[in-house]
């Protein structure tokens, strides 16, 4: 029994992270058409800064949030860069994007080996969540908990900043139709390096918060990428609700098929993809296929 | 024009001879073994870049799972040698298998193009790297499986690296000569019609379908034909083969080659080869090498090393010559050479 | 940052030192004129390049100790990067043998690149001493040209288990190891050894080795008395850290790659108590080991542990079977035969000698994780000496079971 509710609980915080990662993926994929192989790459970027700070690597030592935050904005800025001068040449040209983002995934990987060394970096969960709730005879840690708590706040935030704000309406005409939003004066080009950034940053707080339960290593870009790719697709490019769902459902399978379908584990995660990539190309929620 | 058309042809086909003799004296001139075993890889490296090309190029279909098809006819050759079958048998049922999946795999992708069509081809190539890596009891898992020996077709063994350089240039240059063939036929003119005006080739009455499904096809046999000569040259296959980043290099070769020309594929094959087994051993940060290199390939040459030199040699020779029709005659022809 | 050694600068400190060595010892140079090249198969890129940046500091550092000569000949040092890919593994130990043309291969790290290279090691007759698993290459299908002077995957994992049984009287163990080769055998050693002893393993999980959240295995650990597990590279520390969080409080035994040394500096609450068996312990207060680590820590700023005392300690080897070979590395049957008679006393691990397949043997210690003035520490408890990798079984018999495996020993109902 307790097995089940353990799996249960860890399946819905491993959906958590899944969605601080994967919604900045869907709005970068749903509204700039840009199939980002990067995002992996930011998202363990955003670790290792967001680490070192804790660690104090950077000649300053920060509580965990002040690094999560200052993770973030770094993150943030270089994708930024990223969009204004590379990416921004490229309209359109999703050969030259693949080809781009990739390199650019290989440079950061290597950067990373070169500036923190092949050691696994730990960081130390935030003071006062390292305890445990006790439900019956399960144990639950706390951290994990405030995963979950952390995702749904970042959703609401997203959905008021999408659903409420003028920027949000921008973003969403922009996702439907960007033919259109250009025609009635939507600077499309600024709105790019805003989705971009925020993406970014995204992916780098999604970093620095799984830190503490996936720790940092070389080659963790590469563990995350193929997840984020399945939230995406899933759950619809562009949808916030799909990219919700999407990583809530990817959690489950994810940690039911290592505790009972070892061999087939990833036969069962990918299934789903390819599925929802045949039934329903535009994914659950989304609107259309980029 | 006509003139200049032949004197093009011309000098072509002594590029062409010098080039030949270049790779068929390789082992002569080569300052050791090593480089020739480089050079082996290069080529089938090289049929790899051409088959997904095939799709890439000429059909606008990218394609992110072709290592899935390269690692499975790899896997199937030394599936097939464990169970105690011989070469020619392991072979021919590679070969099967390879083109079988890509079958497969069309079947399910092309119901979409662009990007619908890369994902698809990413959720198969991930699927059968998810199998060949979890699937123990039949793969083996991360031991991998290995392979003792090499065929030794008319007596000839491969085992040798020089002779084994041979047999891989003999395939690299029939694959290259079909690929040509297949270019300049018309299905080859239909294929790129598909890529350009899809909607038109529709209206003209085009099985646009079908054609890209055959397209499919051949670009599935080149790479199940890259994937033996892999698992015989490396004596050993494991899911690592089978990855996405096996799936992202591949495709890097053609996009910075050039996607679409012929040449493009076998120059983008060589740099990825080239930086991962030299350079990596003279520079320790030669990954990050290699990225920048991508990324300098996009600012520079956006259209890939082959077609971009082109331009920029145009570019040069544009102030000597004054005639700039020739230059639009000789462009016109490399694009699709 | 000082660790970066590369190639080209090497060289040119070895051509400086062998410079400055010739002037000290003009004369056993003049017959073997030639260069001895040694070559190196690491990871320096990709998840493994922890291990793998230790194993070329651990060469670096015997070489520098004898200023870049072995007897009277002067070292080429030639380091590969595989990338941790079979495919690498086999293109880098081309280049080795059949560019720069080394007399010995040093490495590789990981079991599933041994086996992708092995065939071609004995078919180019180049002798190969390596510290990855795959224990067949030492048993059943043995290499003439290999030497594995740390230990086979299973080597350590027996004592462990003795130790888990006899001592810790640990009645019944789940265990959690990658899902390749090298876990596979330790967990089957582990298993044998312990059910032997009375004890009994009730679960094997075998997560892969790209496991993000160990959760869903974590969750499977239960109706049991203790944990062994078997990770390595950063995976040890990641599993900890789960296994803690899931409120799990099991005495947890592993063995050199689980518990290494060099994962203190990085290690948290979570691995207080925790017991490793480990061909290389830190705190061996003999002289060697002591050069060793002032030698590690004053080049690289870190502490040595089993993959740089491993590497250290294969090039010890070389070096004294190189004398033994009275210098000359052309034929390399008799240079490979004279590595494995080598016996020394004087290493950063102890007693060490050869068995007639090329394994070691040598001693092993029992560590647990404990912290003195604010620092994580391997506290050796106990001491196996002179163990082979046949542990206390006779060599036929041995031999005479299927190698260890994912299905062998089977777990017992």
């Amino acid at each position: 029994m307790n097995f089940w509710l353990v799996l249960t609980v860890n399946s819905v915080t491993f959906g958590g992270l899944l969605f601080l990662l994967a919604s900045g993926f869907s709005l970068i994929f749903g509204l700039m058409r840009i199939p980002n192989l990067t995002h992996g790459s930011l998202f363990m970027l955003g670790a290792y800064v967001g680490g070192s700070a804790v660690v104090g690597l950077l000649g300053f030592k920060l509580n965990f949030w002040l690094a999560a935050v200052l993770a973030t904005l770094t993150v943030a800025a270089l994708g930024a860069l990223v969009e204004r001068f590379l990416l921004r040449q490229l309209p359109g040209d999703q050969l030259a994007q693949v080809l781009v983002t990739l390199g650019i995934s290989f440079m950061a990987a290597d950067f990373c080996l070169m500036v923190w060394g092949g050691d696994p970096m730990s960081v130390a969960t935030p003071d006062g969540l390292g305890g445990f709730a006790r439900v019956g005879t399960a144990v639950f840690p706390l951290y994990r908990l405030a995963i979950i708590a952390i995702a749904i706040v970042v959703a609401i935030a997203l959905w008021l900043l999408l659903d409420r704000t003028r920027l949000g309406a921008m973003i969403r005409a922009g996702v439907d139709d960007p033919d259109m939003a250009r025609v009635v004066g939507i600077r499309v080009s600024q709105l790019f390096t805003i989705v971009f950034a925020l993406g970014a940053g995204l992916a780098a707080f999604a970093g620095i918060i799984g830190g503490p339960i996936l720790s940092v290593y070389p080659g963790l870009d590469q563990d995350m990428l193929p997840l984020a790719l399945l939230v995406v697709i899933i759950g619809g490019a562009g949808s916030l609700l799909g990219s919700f769902v999407g990583s809530i459902l990817v959690g489950f399978i994810y940690n039911f098929g290592q505790a009972l379908l070892p061999e087939l584990a990833y036969f069962v995660l990918f299934l789903p993809m390819l599925l929802v990539l045949l039934l329903r190309p535009q994914g659950l929620f989304g609107r259309h296929m980029p | 024009m006509t003139a200049m058309l032949t004197a093009n042809n011309g000098t072509r086909l002594a590029v062409l001879g010098l080039a030949l003799l270049a790779l068929v004296t390789l082992p002569l001139w080569m300052p050791g073994i090593y480089y020739v075993n480089v050079g082996s890889q290069i080529l089938f490296y090289a049929v790899f870049a051409l088959g997904l090309n095939v799709l890439v190029g000429y059909a606008g279909l990218v394609s992110l799972g072709h290592a899935g098809l390269f690692g499975i006819s790899a896997y199937a050759t030394g599936y097939m040698l464990q169970l105690g079958a011989g070469h020619s048998v392991a072979i021919v049922v590679a070969l099967i298998v390879g083109v079988a999946s890509m079958a497969v795999f069309a079947l399910l992708s092309l119901r979409s193009s662009g990007i619908g069509f890369i994902m698809i081809t990413l959720a198969l190539g991930e699927i059968l790297w998810g199998l060949a890596y979890r699937w123990i009891s039949l793969t083996g898992g991360d031991n991998g499986i290995s392979v003792r020996g090499r065929p030794a077709p008319f007596g000839y063994s491969l085992t040798d690296p020089v002779h084994f350089y041979y047999a891989a240039l003999a395939v690299f240059i029939v694959a290259v000569v079909m690929v040509a063939i297949f270019v300049r036929s018309p299905f080859g003119a239909s294929l790129m019609g598909t890529r350009d005006q899809p909607r038109r080739m529709n209206a003209l009455g085009y099985h646009v379908w079908m054609i890209r499904f055959y397209a499919c096809l051949f670009s599935g046999l080149l790479t199940a034909v890259s994937g033996i000569l892999f698992v015989y040259y490396t004596n050993f296959i494991s899911p690592q083969t089978l990855a996405l980043t096996s799936s992202a290099e591949v495709l890097l070769m053609v996009i910075s080659g050039g996607p679409g020309t012929l040449l493009g594929p076998i120059v983008g094959a060589a740099l990825v080869v080239v930086i991962k087994t030299v350079v990596s051993g003279f520079i320790e940060r030669w990954n990050f090498l290699l990225g920048a290199i991508f990324v300098a390939i996009v600012i520079l040459v956006p259209e890939g090393i082959v077609p971009g030199t082109v331009r920029l040699w145009q570019l040069i020779t544009r102030k000597r010559v004054s005639a700039p029709a020739a230059n639009a005659e000789a462009a016109s022809s490399e694009a699709a050479p | 940052m000082s660790r970066k050694v590369t190639r080209r600068r090497f060289m040119a400190a070895t051509a400086a030192g062998a410079a400055l060595a010739t002037f000290k010892f003009p004369s056993p140079a003049i017959a073997q004129a030639a260069p001895f090249k040694l070559g190196l198969l690491t990871v320096k890129t990709g998840p493994l390049a922890q291990g793998g940046i230790q194993m070329e500091q651990g060469v670096l550092t015997y070489l520098k100790e004898k200023n870049n000569m072995f007897g009277g000949r002067k070292v080429e040092f030639f380091s590969a990067d595989t990338g941790g890919s079979p495919a690498g593994t086999k293109t880098k130990v081309q280049e080795l043998i059949e560019r720069d043309k080394v007399d010995t291969v040093l490495g590789p790290l990981a079991a599933f690149e041994l086996l992708a290279i092995t065939d071609y090691i004995a078919e180019h007759k180049t002798p190969m001493l390596s510290l990855a698993g795959a224990e067949d290459i030492t048993q059943r299908r043995p290499n003439p040209y290999f030497l594995r002077p740390s230990a086979t995957s299973a080597q350590a994992m027996h004592p462990m288990a003795d130790f888990a049984a006899k001592e810790l009287k640990l009645k019944r163990v789940v265990t959690v190891s990658e899902d390749f080769a090298f876990g596979h055998e330790q967990m089957g050693g582990f298993q044998e050894t312990f059910e032997g002893a009375g004890g009994k393993v009730v679960n094997k999980i075998w997560p892969p080795l790209v496991t993000p959240d160990y959760t869903p295995f974590v969750a499977q650990i239960a109706d049991c008395d203790g944990v062994c597990q078997g990770f390595a590279g950063s995976n040890p520390l990641r599993f900890m850290k789960t296994y803690a969080a899931a409120g799990l409080k099991f005495p947890v035994v592993t063995g050199e790659t689980g518990g290494d040394d060099a994962l203190l500096r990085i290690m948290g609450d979570e691995f207080l108590g925790m017991y490793s068996c480990c061909p290389y312990t830190l705190d061996l207060a003999n002289d060697s080991n002591k050069r060793f680590v002032a030698a590690m820590q004053k080049d690289f700023s870190v502490d040595p542990g089993f993959y740089a005392a491993g590497l250290y300690v294969a090039t010890q080897v070389v070096d004294e079977g190189l004398k033994l070979a009275g210098g000359k590395s052309d034929d390399h049957e008799a240079l490979t035969k004279a590595m494995r008679s080598v016996k020394l006393k004087d290493t950063p691990r102890g007693d060490l000698s050869f068995d007639h397949f090329g394994n070691v043997v040598g001693d092993f210690f029992i560590r647990r994780v404990e912290k003195a003035n604010g620092k994580y520490i391997n506290k050796t408890l106990k001491t196996y000496k002179n163990v082979s990798q046949f542990w206390t079984y006779d060599e036929k018999t041995f031999l005479s079971r299927p190698v260890y495996s994912r299905n062998y020993p089977p777990v017992k109902s």
